[in-house]
Order: C-alpha cells, then structure tokens, then sequence
C-alpha cells in the first residue's frame, strides 16, 4: 500500500506490505540504518524512534500506521553535517558506548527525556532508560551521559520550547 | 519476526470498526499494539485484517462523569499517567500505572487495549476489577456495559462479544479519608508480575476501616477480588494480624498459576505478602503516614 511518512523533516511517499513494520520501513525503504534492529519483539528497546516527539519502539509499529505523525531517528537530532548533539558529545565523553548497537536508541531516550524534563535525577534517568537494554557499558556511563547533557542543555543560551 | 500478510484498515468511527470486525473473524483491532505486534512477530496471532482504531478520535478522553471518572479506550497508558484527574480521584490508577510496561510501551499502549488483552498479569485489569469499574463497549450500533469483574474470564479471554470493541472504562471516585497501596513482584522491573495486589481503603473518622477493596492480579488467571478478607476488614481497626489471617484465608482456595517461573505455592504465597502490604499501604496513605516505596 502507498503511504506517506514524514521522517526527519522530509517527506516520503513509499510502497510498503502492511505488514513491514516501521523499523523495517526506515531501516529498508529510507536507508535509516540508525535504527537498530535487536530483538524485534518489544524487548530490547534498540529500534527506538521519536514519534512526535516521543520515545517509541519502531518495532512494535506498522509502518502505515506512522502515517501523519512526525518521526525523528537518530539521523535526524544533530543540528547540522559532521556536528553532534550535545547528548551525542556527551555520550563520547562519558564513554556512554561500546559496541554502540543500544547508542542510538538510548540518545532519543535520552533526547525525550530531556525535552520534557530539563532537570532530571538519578532515578528519573534510570527510569527513562529502563526499557532498553546494554550488555557492555553496565550503563553507568550511560546515566553520567545523560546527567552530563542534561547539565550542558540547562546552561546552553537558547530560548526553551515555551518561549519560542 | 516477521509478521505475516494482513490487510490494513485505519478507520475514524467506531461503527465502522465493528461492521469490519463483524464482516470477518480472523480481523483483529489494533489499538497500542504492545502486545499484539509482537504476538503477530512471533506468528502466535496471524490476523487476516488489523483494524486501527488509533484515530477515532471519539475513543480519547479522561473526563469527571458524575461520580466516576471516564477513559476512552484509546487512552495511552502515559497520559493517564500523568493526568491531574487521575492523580487527585483516581490514586490506585495512577499508582498501578506506572508498573505497566517501560516508558516507550506506555507512549503507545492504551488502557482499553490493555483491558481487552486480558493478561492475567495486567496491572489496569487488577485496578478495574479492584475499584470496581464498568466498562462500555459498541456492538451492532448500540453501547452495552459490563462490569470488570465480569469481563475477564480467563488468561487472554474476556467476555466481550464477537463484533464489539471497547470504548470506555468508568472508575467510580471514592470521597473521605481514602488511602491506597499497590505492590507486584516480578523477575525485573516492568516484566510481568508473578503476583500483584492492589488495595483502596476508606476509614471512619476514628481510623476503622468504613470501606475495603482487596485486588489480587497475576495469581490465578485472572484478576481476582479478596472479598471474604474484605468483609472481615470492614469495621475493625486494620491492624496487622487480622490483616494477614484475612488475606491468607481469602487465598486459601484460590487455584493459582504455576510455570517455570512460579509455582503455584509460590504465587499464593507472594500474593499473600503483597496483598497484606498493600492494605498497609493503603491504611496509612488513609491516615496520612508516608506508604511504603515500591
């Protein structure tokens, strides 16, 4: 079935089956490999997408049903070529990452997050993060990462979304 | 993990869900899908259509109706979740809510998908049957209701009739000195519970227990009332002991679930404890004490 879908602030009109789900659908027809597929079933958290705004697993999605929203992958959060988010940078940092296949996911989480909650704790970080999985960093890192760019995003001189 | 072929349908009006629900047995409706997409991955459910009911926008709401509050079926978990009227009248809800998946499954998943897959472990099946709440469904061009308690009759199996989808749950409000407590054990946080117990409570106000609603979900298959322990709660002061034989007592004949996880002893056991706790919980939340942190 003919769809269109709205990824990254661009505009596709695609075929797809009904049954290709959205990870499928932005990993195979758009070339978003950010995207990564893990367990394809709910579990692992690694395909996570921002739909409108919100963390969610693109698994566990048909891609006719994205139609209309807006989604953002991983692609989609730096703010221009060859820069990083200031989650990504502190990722780096932190050594947020080993093998990198949960990074992406856990940078929306992580984007998510801190879009809605500016001043997050310890545990409304741990709790953010609980649905997807790392089986190399023991995720400490990870939780320092996000405190790091939570910390960076407060002192960053630019207008909030509500004074936009 | 792949699904196999479907035909998609995306509707706008729940009369025309049902018709197409009607017209062909293997159709399913999709609401979150956080349970039935990874049913479909899995191959364990092959539906020959999915019906979307994400866009009726009729099925979205969380409104005070008399003495209740009222949920659309499509409701996500995550706006009820953080919705002031939940949180001031309906604190059981708002509590047990935040056990239901991650943050991600509840973005997505709906109270009413949740309701209607009938999970023995689903911690808003546990509050429906716990504080009593009525549920409305559409068939054939008219509303019908029925009560929680009724609606669940089995593991994935409920009493909804073939053709008709879901449309609202109604919560009735308790008002005066309420308190509330909810506790499950699982094997990590968000995975399905081996037992949950839920527990809503009214004191006079000399502290003695005027009203009690003890839930026990994930035990058996299927949410459960402890209505014997509640009427030996009913007019005493609440205290441990009697707490205890009550719950212990009220769980003696049930016939629990056993899997490679948990035993049935297990189950009945842990329900026990649980329940015990969330009747605590619940009574010194009543009284104003801080409740235990689950």
């Amino acid at each position: 079935m003919r769809i269109e879908l709205t990824v990254n602030g661009n505009h596709h009109t695609l075929d797809v089956e009904p049954r290709t789900t959205l990870l499928d659908c932005l990993r195979d027809n758009l070339d978003l490999k950010g995207a990564h597929a893990g367990c394809e079933h709910g579990v692992c958290g690694a395909c996570t997408v921002l739909f409108d705004g919100v963390a969610v697993r693109s698994c566990l999605m048909f891609a006719p049903q994205a139609e209309g929203t807006p989604i953002t992958t991983i692609e989609g959060v730096t703010p221009g070529p060859g820069e990083l988010s200031p989650v990504q940078d502190a990722f780096c940092e932190t050594h947020g990452m080993q093998c990198g296949y949960c990074t992406p996911a856990m940078i929306l989480v992580a984007h998510a997050l801190l879009a809605d909650n500016p001043n997050p704790t310890r545990e409304d970080i741990v709790e953010a993060i609980s649905g997807n999985l790392c089986r190399c960093t023991g995720y400490a890192q990870i939780v320092e990462a996000i405190a790091l760019a939570a910390e960076r995003m407060r002192g960053a001189n630019r207008p909030s979304e509500r004074q936009k | 993990m792949k699904a196999a072929p479907f035909e998609y349908s995306r509707v706008t009006d729940v009369d025309e869900a049902c018709a197409m629900l009607s017209d062909d047995e293997n159709a399913r409706v999709i609401a979150g899908g956080q349970t039935l997409v990874p049913m479909m991955a899995m191959r364990l459910a092959r539906p020959s259509r999915l019906i979307d009911i994400n866009h009726i926008a009729a099925l979205s709401y969380i409104r005070a109706d008399g003495d209740a509050v009222s949920i659309g079926a499509t409701t996500r978990q995550c706006v009820i979740e953080r919705d002031v009227l939940v949180k001031n009248k309906l604190l059981l809800l708002a509590r047990a809510v935040s056990f239901v998946g991650h943050t991600a499954t509840r973005a997505r998943g709906t109270i009413g998908g949740s309701l209607a897959n009938a999970d023995p472990a689903a911690e808003l099946s546990l509050v429906a049957v716990t504080l009593d709440a009525r549920l409305s469904y559409r068939v054939g061009g008219r509303t019908e209701t029925i009560a929680a308690r009724d609606f669940d009759i089995g593991a994935m199996t409920t009493s909804l009739p073939h053709g008709a989808i879901l449309t609202a749950v109604q919560f009735p409000v308790w008002s005066g000195k309420v308190g509330v407590g909810f506790h499950e054990v699982n094997a990590r946080r968000s995975d399905f519970a081996f037992a949950s117990a839920a527990a809503q409570i009214e004191l006079t106000d000399d502290g003695k227990c005027k009203r009690i609603a003890i839930g026990v979900g994930a035990a058996t298959d299927h949410p459960i009332r402890l209505e014997s322990a509640e009427r030996q709660l009913k007019g005493t002061a609440v205290d441990a002991t009697k707490v205890k034989d009550a719950v212990v007592g009220a769980l003696a004949d049930i016939e629990p679930m056993a899997d490679l996880h948990a035993s049935a002893d297990y189950r009945r056991r842990v329900a026990a404890s649980l329940a015990a706790r969330a009747v605590a919980d619940a009574r010194d939340h009543a009284l104003g004490k801080k409740a235990h942190a689950h």
